[in-house]
């Protein structure tokens, strides 16, 4: 039995009722449905602000992270006033106040194998809009083993993503990408960056699939996958194909339970960069660094982009990106002792293997990079 | 000749080019002539005996490779084969 719509609600919708796709039976399926949101960052603003506008009668969130202004030139749902707090309580205050006649339930802890079947089985639908490897395989997972649609979307810089995978109809996220890429070949969006407005256009796609799923109407983008890039403006669709060698979702998958993601992917599951490390004994931290810099001669090696250094630099530092650096080698000598920094430690930890392998054993990696020594040695230098 | 389209995370590697022209009668050697033409972008898509990695999907026109012919797919003038990065931003 669906729900009935009160006086209030009818005219609340009545721009859906309208709609003869949607009326008034679609908006009662809508008050019914539940959806669960992995993320509350840049796709999750869009995505859980139109589904609550929409009237989905039941959300969730999953995040444990905490707005900072970083976070706003593409997070809409979070502001000012809620750089700070949590971004689970952020949300749901926006959307509350946005529909209060919705539920939200939040949920303020990393989503892991643990507790994912927990928190997702109760929900319709799952919407992943998460900034990680790990993350969007157990995601993929959980959606599978649990027979739910798992309606996906992905950017990075300009391009974007969005398909409907959903393993009893079509294939699932496994069947496209097996494996992940080796871990720091595809960079991430706090490492390579990504347009502001990207996840505003991909999150209402997204969002928009889900609708379509709930109220079953329309060509779901299951068995397809939407390419967008922004500069080009150009929306590209590829045909997706049910892998019959899936490992989750084929029919002779040998991974039954959801695993150790983290270790399957080779990175954690967040972006957050802000303690890059190479390991034990690689690194050097900024405060040792800023001693030693008093009255030691050391070779600076700065891997990052040109235009990451109109932002800030360090004085003396030679600049050699790292995707120029194996090509590069003979600007260094073996001889120097040297520290490699980036923006957070993370891509000069790679710089410091590749040195390594090419014979330099002088080299240290600066823990949590110029953004590190911009914390807590200079505070005139920003951080990015 | 075909083109290839190139996603944005690979650009780096090819000169910030969206869009290469390759030479080559199958998927194989356009894949060849496009890392002879942008040699930095080969370790991105080969890994170290040569073959394409298992994480780079590679379609043509709206098929994914992997379920035509691989590799061996013949290409010809006008067609499209497009790159699909794996990416993972929120």
């Amino acid at each position: 039995m669906l729900p009935d719509l009160s006086r209030d609600e009818i005219f609340r919708y009545s721009r859906h009722l309208l709609i003869p796709e949607v009326g008034l039976e679609g908006q009662r399926k809508l008050k019914n449905s539940s959806a669960l949101i992995i993320g509350t960052g840049g796709l999750g603003s869009p995505v859980s602000l139109y589904l609550a506008a929409a009237g989905i009668g039941r959300i969730g969130l999953v995040d444990y992270d905490v707005v900072d202004s970083s976070n706003l030139q593409r997070q809409v749902i979070h502001g000012s006033s809620t750089v700070g707090t949590l971004k689970v309580e952020s949300a749901k205050a926006k959307l509350l106040d946005l529909n209060p006649g919705i539920q939200v339930d939040v949920y303020n802890e990393p989503y892991t194998s643990e507790n994912a079947l927990r928190i997702a089985k109760d929900y319709d639908i799952i919407l992943d809009g998460t900034d990680n490897f790990p993350t969007r395989y157990l995601t993929n997972d959980v959606a599978v083993f649990l027979g739910k649609p798992n309606v996906y979307a992905s950017i990075y810089r300009f391009d974007g993503q969005v398909s409907v995978f959903y393993a009893k109809d079509g294939p699932c996220y496994r069947c496209l990408f097996p494996e992940p890429p080796p871990p720091g070949l595809v960079p991430s969006c706090a490492e390579g960056g990504v347009l502001g407005v990207l996840p505003g256009t991909i999150g209402t796609l997204q969002a928009t699939e889900a609708l379509k799923l709930l109220l079953g109407i329309g060509e779901p983008l299951i068995g397809k996958l939407l390419l967008y890039n922004a500069l080009d403006m150009t929306f590209d669709f590829v045909k997706l194909k049910k892998n019959p060698n899936c490992r989750v979702c084929g029919p002779n998958a040998d991974i039954k339970e959801l695993i150790d993601y983290e270790a399957f992917c080779g990175v954690p599951s967040h972006d957050h960069e802000d303690e890059g490390s190479a390991g034990a004994g690689k690194d050097i931290t900024v405060q040792e660094l800023s001693e030693r810099m008093k009255t030691n001669h050391l070779k600076l090696l700065d891997v990052r982009e040109p235009h990451e250094l109109e932002i800030s630099r360090l004085p003396e530092a030679l600049n050699i990106p790292l995707g120029q650096l194996a090509a590069r080698l003979s600007e260094l000598d073996t001889a120097d002792e040297m520290v490699i920094f980036c923006k957070s430690g993370n891509r000069s930890a790679r710089g410091l293997e590749l040195l390594a392998s090419a014979g330099f054993r002088k080299v240290k990696n600066l823990k949590g990079g110029i953004n590190a020594w911009a914390r807590e040695i200079d505070q005139n230098l920003p951080l990015y | 000749m075909p083109v290839l389209r190139i996603p944005t995370p690979l650009r780096p590697y090819t000169s910030g080019k969206s869009e290469v022209s390759v030479g080559g009668s199958n998927v194989a050697e356009a894949l060849i002539d496009l890392t002879a033409q942008f040699p930095p972008i080969k370790p991105h898509l080969f890994n170290e005996g040569g073959e394409l990695r298992p994480f780079v999907n590679l379609f043509l026109g709206e098929n994914n490779i992997k379920d035509l012919q691989g590799v061996n797919t013949p290409i010809q003038d006008g067609d499209k084969l497009v790159l699909i990065p794996s990416i993972a931003g929120g």
